[in-house]
């Protein structure tokens, strides 16, 4: 099948891509477009760590083909780091050494934002339900859950 | 807080500027900005794919592979067989003098477990690489194959191994073995026998980022190799062995792993992506999919431990004696080690004055185990203190008191013939009883790890 091209909003600018069909986000945020803080743990939907949002919602971009984007926003992790400093969110991920690793980081950095933006207080539980899909091998969901809570008190006094 | 402790806690905050605190990470904004490049994040202009064509048996003999409607897949580059690889046969922990070389780089005419890489294909794009894998026909005949440590010791079982046996012989024995005391005379003095037998599965690492790397000709006629790999020299001799080319002409980047716990110190990737890129004078990336790290790539080796104690009224085991067998799967990789640490430490951290340890590395048609987190100790660890909790319970004693009176101190001789030095075990086991608000009682308070070299 011939290739086409799809244009989305990404981290606040239009972009356009040629692209086969059924090429996911993934690969085209990560492949054609050079943007790496998206990972690649599983390719299958199974480890969250390639989420990005889509109009604020956290998706697997592993499972989405990219046209399905079309005329849609796309925000990655690139799109919520400032120039200089950090997002809140990533200060506390920092702060509380809620990273090892790291390859899981952006993902549930993502789950989080896209957590806050829609409930600012979130409970305990409400942070374990968000980052339900997103694996972190080195068994650091305590100082995540930590880091969360941190992320809404910081966000609020903004 | 104990005295111990306490006093510990206050030598830290007087003496120490970073143990006790909390330090920033110096790769932690890297991590949370998505600025750590992992080796999945590398590529390179005209980067060629590695992918692997894998036996879909368990055990059996090559007769043919027919590679023709492969180089037909558009992106096809070439294909890469155990001919184009200069010493085929290895064995990493050659660096520490194991032997014999076993396993090969790419499987010459047998396969012994399913997955075992039998040719690497190289293409434009990990697409067509994946195609061409797919398109190539392999003639195999099917054999019986072995899953169980113990089924693969019967004599009627396949052997594996060219030396005749499906064990790893240790300077001509087929296991290795530790001897202290006189175990049968502890038996016949204890008041209690108590035995018990303690299996423990494969454990797949499981790390989020899959095994990887990128290796790259460079202008100079060296070939840079970006790698996670966990053993970083380890790799690069391996490599450089395998290739048989003299250790300056490779180049290793790496340190930035996520997520090893061990599987990622195996040499697996570099060798055949290096010698791809040799061949192709192209970068090659070859990237694990989550499907090979969960079925391929080497896991913590299945455990059986036979366990034998003889134990006194007063809680004091006289006499031990394991039978260990793990399951090495296919191939060495690290187990051989494994099976030395795990014989150094199955007598547990405790005191007792007869022991006789066999530890069996014994090879079946499972994927090769290999290290992970604590190289064989942590099964052993499961085992020693399910039996200590065993031990108390036949004779009715507490399983803190059990443990108190047998854990080793200061100044006592372990199996394996070394004089313990640094022992925290009592003091460990207080601050343990301590946090979980378990009060003591008098006489195991007053026990410390010197108190036997006082005596």
């Amino acid at each position: 099948m011939a290739s086409r091209i799809v244009t989305f909003n990404l981290n606040g600018r239009d972009v356009e891509v040629m692209v086969k069909p059924l090429t996911t986000l993934q690969t085209v945020l990560r492949e054609h477009l050079r943007l790496t803080a998206t990972k690649s743990g599983c390719r299958q939907g199974g480890c969250g760590s390639c989420t990005v949002l889509v109009n604020g919602e956290p998706v697997l971009s592993c499972l989405l083909p990219v046209e399905d984007v079309a005329g849609q926003t796309v925000v990655t992790l690139e799109g919520i780091t400032p120039v200089e400093g950090l997002h809140p969110i990533q200060q506390a991920f920092f702060d509380n050494y809620a990273i090892q690793c790291g390859y899981c980081s952006p993902g549930m950095i993502m789950v989080i934002k896209a957590l806050l933006d829609r409930n600012p207080n979130p409970t305990r539980q409400e942070v374990m339900d968000a980052i339900a899909g997103n694996v972190c091998r080195c068994t650091g969901y305590e100082s995540i859950l930590r880091a969360a809570e941190d992320a809404a008190r910081r966000l609020q006094t903004v | 807080m104990s005295e111990v402790a306490s006093a510990v806690a206050s030598e830290v905050k007087e003496t120490f500027h970073v143990v006790g605190k909390s330090v920033p990470r110096r790769d932690g904004i890297g991590h949370v900005t998505g600025k750590t490049v992992y080796v999945d994040d590398i590529s390179f202009p005209g980067m060629l794919h590695l992918k692997m064509v894998r036996s879909p048996i368990h055990h059996g003999i090559i007769r043919n592979v027919d590679f023709s409607e492969a180089e037909k897949v558009p992106g096809f580059v070439r294909v890469l067989t155990h001919r184009d690889v200069p010493k085929n046969l290895y064995t990493i922990l050659c660096l520490i003098g194991v032997g014999p070389d076993e396993e090969p780089v790419l499987a010459v005419d047998r396969v012994l477990y399913k997955g075992e890489p039998i040719a690497a294909i190289v293409a434009e794009t990990e697409e067509a690489a994946m195609e061409a894998v797919s398109r190539v026909r392999l003639d195999l005949e099917e054999l019986p194959a072995v899953f169980d440590v113990e089924e693969a010791l019967k004599p009627d079982a396949p052997i594996l191994k060219p030396w005749g046996t499906n064990y790893f012989i240790y300077e001509g024995h087929p296991c290795r073995r530790v001897r202290f005391g006189d175990v049968e005379k502890g038996f016949a003095q204890a008041d209690y026998i108590i035995e018990e037998v303690y299996n423990t599965s494969p454990i797949e690492h499981a790390p989020t980022e899959t095994t990887a790397c990128v290796a790259k000709p460079e202008p100079d006629g060296r070939y840079t190799v970006y790698t996670n790999t966990q053993a970083l020299f380890f790799t690069m001799d391996n490599t450089a062995l395998i290739l048989q080319v003299p250790f300056s002409k490779l180049h290793f980047v790496g340190g930035t792993v996520g997520g090893g716990f061990g599987g990622k110190v195996d040499v697996i990737v570099e060798p055949i992506a290096t010698l791809a890129a040799m061949k192709t004078g192209r970068p090659v990336k070859f990237k694990y999919t989550r499907e090979e790290e969960m079925r391929v790539s080497s896991t913590r080796s299945a455990w059986r431990m036979y366990f034998k104690d003889g134990v006194m009224k007063d809680g004091r085991i006289i006499a031990r004696k394991v039978i260990s067998y793990a399951d090495s799967g296919a191939y060495n990789r690290h187990t051989p080690y494994v099976i030395t640490k795990h014989a150094a430490n199955v007598a547990g951290p405790y005191f007792i004055p007869n022991v006789y340890i066999d530890v069996y590395c014994v090879y079946t048609n499972r994927q090769p185990a290999s290290a992970m987190r604590g190289f064989g100790v942590t099964p052993a660890s499961f085992a020693v203190e399910c039996q200590m909790d065993k031990i108390a319970e036949t004779i009715g004693m507490d399983p803190w008191e059990i443990r108190f009176i047998n854990a080793y101190r200061n100044g006592d001789m372990r199996p394996h013939q070394k004089v313990v030095e640094d022992a925290t075990l009592i003091e460990v086991m207080k601050a343990a009883a301590e946090l979980a608000g378990h009060p003591l009682p008098e006489h195991l308070l007053k026990m410390h790890s010197w108190d036997r070299e006082r005596a």
